[in-house]
């Protein structure tokens, strides 16, 4: 009986010193534990296969490929591009992000209506394969650090803007980017948040997007990240490609030099 | 309207491109450059109007200009944004501070309202929870604010009704109707003020906090 109690007391203190090691950690490590499992398959594979076959199929009103596209480093290549965007191109006269890269492909040499495209809602019809396109472009990159070019004049000033842009409070709660992303070590209910007015570590915010996304089965490019910030943070609708998306971009990337990129990354 | 806003965009920044070649465009500069951008990026969608960018107060101009800037606001212009913002509290009209802190718990834990996604006419939440721990019950807070509990039993309130709690009373509800009374450039959205809670919601949220009987109190 005595001899009982005591192995009794002795397992109660083993489970309690163990549930005592264990209780602040359970919530994160669980978490943990279920990325671990996510990064088992990347249904993000489908969509970059997906995005390679949209490039060499003809397609649009003009029946062309996408194969002499020029993403940054000349026409055709897309090995090491996704890692050096937003950037400024001649052509266009513009700083450009790889989604509104690859929609300026789409209308000069497929044919496709510009304005047309960037008002589809993401998910819808043309978006979903300049997602895909988004997603294989960035894959194509993987494991390269970002190291985004700040020679131009106009990528300097998009710096700036995007800078302004991250610290502009506004909207009905006052919340700027910042407002999440400002500080190192917090979180938002259970979720960390990156600080991200500086590299923030390999795969981590700018360089893990474009991403699939578990809980809702989607594949969402950089914009549709962008934009889905903005409207937790009650903002107006940021038009797709616009310059205040791409200069946010710019600077986030910016910021990420050095960063590995393991876009397409999987979250939650 | 859209396209004469997007050519002066696209105007503006040649300008300052031109102005700009061997150095950067003034600090002034790039502010009305960014502004032009928003204009030309950003447009209404469901209840979010576009005017929630465009039309911005002195408050979050000026804290944003002190971000950008790396440094805190001048003293006194701090000062100035607090006392316009404390004037603009709207204190209960029947003198009554404390609602239920069951319904108040409820509001906490909600993160909804005025997104482009959200219903015009469905009730907001108050968002505490993502950025306070408040009742030890929940787990999944968030961390972006100090810790709220045990909020009022660490402030001595025993009786949020007796006049030694007053003081205490009167700054939760102010800090909960308008955070930039108190601190000119806080994170905190001005729930009372931007319209985000009722004059009610915002009574079971000062409940939550301080009636010895909530959790947050125990």
């Amino acid at each position: 009986m005595y001899k009982k109690t005591l192995w009794g007391a002795a397992a109660c203190a083993l489970l309690l010193a163990s549930a005592a090691a264990q209780q602040p950690k359970t919530a994160s490590q669980g978490i943990d534990e279920y990325r671990a499992m996510l990064q088992d398959g990347n249904p993000a594979d489908l969509f970059e296969a997906k995005g390679e076959g949209l490039w060499k199929q003809k397609r649009g009103p003009k029946n062309a490929t996408l194969e002499q596209c020029d993403l940054g480093k000349g026409p055709g290549v897309f090995k090491g591009v996704f890692v050096e965007l937003p950037r400024y191109f001649p052509d266009t006269k513009r700083v450009q992000d790889l989604e509104s890269r690859l929609l300026t492909c789409m209308s000069t040499l497929q044919g496709f209506d510009e304005a047309e495209l960037a008002k589809t809602a993401f998910g819808r019809g043309e978006q979903n394969n300049l997602t895909a396109l988004a997603t294989w472009i960035a894959a194509e990159s993987k494991g390269m650090k970002f190291n985004l070019s700040q020679s131009h004049a106009q990528e300097k000033v998009f710096y700036e803007v995007g800078k302004r842009l991250f610290f502009q409070r506004a909207g009905s709660h006052d919340f700027s980017c910042a407002s999440c992303h400002g500080e190192e070590g917090k979180r938002i209910r259970l979720q960390d948040l990156p600080r991200l007015t500086q590299n923030p570590g390999d795969g981590v915010g700018f360089a893990a997007w474009p991403a699939y996304r578990v809980s809702n089965g989607q594949m969402w490019g950089m914009q549709q990240r962008l934009n889905d910030c903005y409207r937790q943070q009650r903002f107006p609708y940021p038009g797709f490609a616009s310059d205040a998306t791409i200069a946010l971009g710019l600077y986030l990337g910016v910021n990420s030099k050095g960063a590995v990129s393991i876009a397409p990354a999987i979250k939650r | 309207m859209n396209k004469s806003i997007k050519k002066w965009a696209v105007t503006a920044a040649a300008g300052l491109l031109l102005a700009g070649c061997a150095s950067l465009p003034s600090s002034a500069e790039l502010d009305s450059l960014t502004q032009t951008i928003v204009k030309a990026s950003f447009r209404t969608e469901g209840q979010a109007l576009v005017e929630r960018v465009t039309a911005v107060d002195d408050t979050n101009r000026l804290c944003s200009q002190a971000d950008v800037a790396g440094k805190p606001l001048d003293e006194k212009v701090a000062k100035a944004i607090e006392e316009s913002n404390f004037k603009a509290i709207k204190w209960p009209a029947d003198g009554k501070f404390l609602g239920d802190w069951k319904q108040g718990e409820a509001i906490a834990q909600s993160g909804r309202g005025l997104t482009w996604t959200d219903p015009a006419k469905s009730a907001n939440g108050g968002n505490c929870y993502n950025c306070h721990k408040m009742a030890p019950q929940e787990i999944s807070f968030g961390t972006l604010g100090p810790s709220l509990y045990q909020y009022g039993k660490l402030r001595g309130v025993s009786d949020p009704n007796s006049p030694a709690s007053k003081p205490i009373v009167e700054y939760t509800w102010g800090k909960i109707w308008n955070s930039k009374a108190y601190n000119a450039c806080s994170n905190m959205p001005r729930a009372g003020h931007a319209g985000i809670l009722t004059e009610d919601q915002v009574r079971h949220i000062v409940a939550l906090l301080l009636d010895p009987n909530s959790p947050v109190n125990k």
